[in-house]
């Protein structure tokens, strides 16, 4: 409970190392691609402002390239850059083009057709003009365009820390997945404050006149290169191995921290969104990822789980959770849910998902395939409309499944309808749905419980995730007693933070568990 | 030394200049005078090859311009543009040496001959460091001369130089032009649509119509020999006062009556024309003008025998 009456302030303070290295990186992000942007845009400008016929052509695909979602643009560069600064700063370049083009254009365009007619006349080659007359008499111009781009690029850089480029988006997104204020704030204001001060800052070069502005502009990319090379400052030192970590595991405490205080592990870290980290980690990018121990992607990679012989990830054993006006307006339910239990075990639910993420199968065709082959599955009999049954999912795989699954046992084995309604967004969506009687069960684990939903103090956190009953236990107690919410029999996978490797490196490393790991680390 | 050849341009369906011919010689004042759209500045920009003819050609000292690299001939033309077309972003001094620049002189050239052009044109050396909004319209104008005229180039090619003074300065900067010892030994081709200006300033002028050259000659010709009633009515409105500028006093001389005497007077010459002679009256108040041939002869004339000589010549050359 302690950390919610933490300051904004005494966050910043704690976490000073990792904002200055954050801080650095995104202004290092920013200018990196500007400079870059500026060496393709402006000559891109003096091209189209000469033959005007590519104008609408360049200006066109500059201007669809600023539509795609900057999501999307990071995504499409993946497979073709990987992950890291490369692939940000190429997605942020191109975002900066379309200002730098369009005011080189419309600054060359604009000047007084007699002051380029008299250069020529007293006879200036065409380099001498566009040298001395045309980017100097556009250059304010073209300082407004780079005044835009410097701010859009400050934005679009938070995005950057999705795929392991680091940046103050690593606090913003962190703060975000683990709903935590101050973090997000940590992130959010120097970010909204570099944007300020670059603008302003360019705002006064803008104004300068043009004998001084001559000067500064051969001071330009010297500033430029000065602040791109923050990039590089933070990244000097490095390991053995890397370890890409999705932003929320950074922050918690069954996780980095954990990892930190209870192993004393210590590794060259990168921060990446968990749609790249599978595959970053078998490209031999990363080598170390923080996963879920039953995601799909573990079996496509060839990757394995390390053990936690430290216990520092609490259990997330799943279970259907519902309302218990729900269990008493539907008195068959209980049953029929509880046909799963026991059922899936870890490497069963890992091969589910692996055919749903992997293989692409329909959720609901694995579900039907599983039930057959268990001799579980029932034909569809004919329900009663009015006693319908809502089934809740959040926005993943095996919730998918699961949900599937429920909804062809219940119309198997009881005469209720069914509707379900998949992919509510996080924890804190499913759960508010079934309290407010939107839905009337969805697949819960218990570590999410425990930590999300009743934040449980550190000391029970302690206590109580020894195992996985006392966890359950816990749980049960507590959700029956604040919200009159029930938890069904476990169905039998742990769904739990896990670290791991590629098998092959795990293997010839000799790396089992974590403690393994951190003695290859530490040894010379 | 320059030749025009059967030179035309066209724009699309619009012959702005169609098939001209003319020639300047060397140290003439050529004038391109006519209407708005005739295609002076066509013309004109053929010859530096800002523009290139649709066909003709175009020689200066009997080489064809096409021979030359286009950048290395513009350094050898200075050109001044209708709306002086001075870098806003340079000052004075910088403007002014933007060719010597080209042509790599060194510094201390350019700073003697920024200083002398400077002092010709009457431009304070304080201006040296202003920018162009800085400066009246007519500073600026001089400054444009004083940009093509900064290398000695032989030719000066000069569009409406004068075109946005009101008539006071005008009249202020066409003295100095005249008096300017610079320009006396370039050839000149200037283009103006005002008739009085073609008429103070011309040795030649050339009227051009839908870009055809109607009439090529002097002045007096233009006025007393028209070519067609085109030429007539263009210099309508204007006549009597362009007839007196027209007309030099050499031209009247034998017309005045003979006052064999000694010169001891200030005295205006021969080559002065009418209209200076007959503005004398207004500003010395005097009966007599004297008038001098050679520093030889000198005739001393009165306002009604100036008139009379007047009336004989315009006589003489409507029999002719
Ligand atoms: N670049 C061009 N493209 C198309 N038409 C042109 C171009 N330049 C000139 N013209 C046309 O050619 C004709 C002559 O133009 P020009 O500029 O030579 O006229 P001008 O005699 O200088 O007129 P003004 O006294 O108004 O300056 C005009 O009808 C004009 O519209
Ligand atoms: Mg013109």
């Amino acid at each position: 409970m302690n950390e919610h009456q933490q300051t904004l302030l005494e966050f910043m303070q704690q976490q000073a190392d990792k904002l200055a290295v954050q801080t650095m990186q995104h202004i290092g992000l920013t200018f990196i691609s500007l400079f870059f942007a500026v060496l393709v845009g402006l000559p891109l400008g003096v091209i189209i402002a000469r033959k005007r016929k590519l104008s609408g052509t360049v200006l066109g695909f500059a201007g669809v390239l600023q539509t795609i979602p900057s999501i999307a643009l990071l995504g499409f560069m993946i497979p073709l850059l990987g992950i890291g600064p490369k692939p940000a700063i190429v997605a942020l370049l191109l975002y900066a083009l379309l200002p730098i083009i369009r005011n080189t254009y419309t600054g060359i365009t604009g000047i007084d057709a007699a002051v380029k007619e008299a250069a020529m006349a007293m006879g200036m080659s065409k380099w001498q003009i566009l040298i001395k007359v045309e980017l100097p008499l556009a250059m304010p111009v073209i300082l407004a365009g780079i005044r835009t781009a410097t701010v859009i690029n400050v934005g679009v850089a938070t995005l950057a820390s999705f795929i392991a480029a680091g940046g103050l988006g690593e606090f913003i997104f962190g703060g975000i997945s683990l709903n935590n204020t101050n973090m997000i704030l940590a992130g959010a204001i120097p970010a909204a404050l570099l944007a300020i001060i670059f603008d302003f800052l360019l705002s006064l070069v803008q104004k300068l006149n043009f004998r001084k502005l001559r000067r500064s502009s051969y001071a330009l990319p010297i500033v430029l290169l000065l602040l791109s090379s923050f990039y590089f400052i933070p990244t000097a030192y490095g390991s053995k191995l890397t370890a890409g970590f999705t932003p929320e595991f950074m922050g918690r405490q069954d996780g980095n921290l954990g990892l930190e205080s209870k192993y004393g592990l210590k590794i060259h870290t990168i921060v990446i969104s968990d749609a790249v980290m599978y595959k970053a980690a078998y490209q031999k990018e990363l080598d170390v990822i923080s996963g879920y121990s039953t995601d799909g992607r573990l079996k496509a990679y060839g990757l394995v789980v390390l053990d936690d012989d430290k216990g520092i990830f609490p259990p997330y054993y799943a279970a259907p959770i519902i309302r218990e006006d729900a269990l008493k307006k539907f008195p068959k339910l209980e049953q029929t849910l509880n046909l799963l239990s026991g059922k899936i075990n870890d490497s069963v639910m890992t091969d589910l998902n692996y055919r749903t993420d992997y293989l692409h199968q329909s959720p609901e065709r694995v579900a039907k395939d599983f039930l057959v082959n268990h001799k579980l599955f029932k034909p569809a009999r004919k329900s009663n409309e009015e006693n319908t049954v809502r089934i809740g999912s959040k926005i993943f795989g095996e919730q998918y499944i699961l949900a599937n699954m429920y909804s062809m046992l219940i119309k198997g084995y009881t005469d209720y309808g069914v509707s379900t309604k998949t992919g509510l967004g996080g924890t804190k969506i499913c759960f508010d749905a079934l309290t407010n009687d939107q839905i009337d069960f969805y697949p819960e684990y218990t570590g999410t419980g425990l930590l999300a939903i009743l934040q449980a103090s550190s000391k029970t956190i302690n206590e109580v995730t020894k195992n996985k009953d006392s966890t359950y236990n816990y749980v049960q107690r507590e959700f029956k007693k604040q919200y009159q919410v029930s938890w069904l029999k476990p169905i039998g996978f742990n769904n739990a933070y896990a670290l791991m490797m590629r098998e092959q490196q795990a293997k010839s490393l000799n790396i089992k568990t974590i403690s393994n790991l951190k003695r290859y680390l530490n040894s010379k | 030394m320059i030749k025009v050849k059967d030179v035309s341009k066209h724009f699309g369906k619009v012959k702005a200049v169609d098939t001209i011919n003319f020639e300047v010689q060397e140290q003439e004042n050529f004038i391109l005078l006519g209407t708005s759209g005739c295609g002076k500045t066509t013309t004109l920009k053929m010859i530096n090859r800002l523009i290139e003819p649709t066909s003709g050609s175009i020689f200066i000292n009997g080489k064809n311009i096409t021979d030359e690299q286009p950048e290395i001939l513009r350094r050898s033309i200075g050109y001044v543009l209708q709306n002086n077309g001075l870098f806003p972003h340079y000052t004075v001094a910088e403007n002014i040496a933007i060719v010597p620049q080209l042509l790599k002189w060194d510094k201390k050239k350019i700073t003697n001959r920024t200083a002398e052009l400077m002092e010709k044109l009457h431009l304070g050396s304080d201006y040296l460091h202003a920018y162009p909004n800085e400066l009246s319209g007519g500073q600026q104008q001089r400054i444009g001369l004083a940009r093509a005229l900064v290398s000695d180039p032989p030719v000066l090619l000069m569009d409406e130089p004068f075109g946005s003074l009101d008539n006071v300065t005008r009249a202020a900067i066409h003295k100095e032009f005249k008096a300017l010892d610079e320009l006396k030994r370039k050839t000149i081709i200037m283009v103006t649509h005002d008739v009085q200006e073609a008429f103070e300033l011309g040795d030649r002028i050339c009227l051009m119509d839908q870009g055809k050259i109607i009439q090529s000659s002097t002045p007096a010709d233009l006025l007393f020999k028209p070519a067609n009633k085109f030429v007539k009515d263009f210099l309508k409105d204007q006549r009597l006062q362009l007839e007196f500028k027209a007309i030099r006093l050499l031209d009247i001389w034998d017309l005045l009556p003979n006052h064999h005497q000694e010169a001891h007077t200030s005295s205006l010459s021969t080559d002065s024309d009418l209209w200076t002679a007959l503005e004398h009256f207004k500003f010395i108040d005097s009966e007599t003008v004297n008038i001098s041939k050679d520093k030889s002869e000198i005739k001393i004339v009165g306002f009604e025998q100036l008139m009379s000589a007047f009336n004989q010549y315009k006589n003489r050359q409507g029999h002719e």
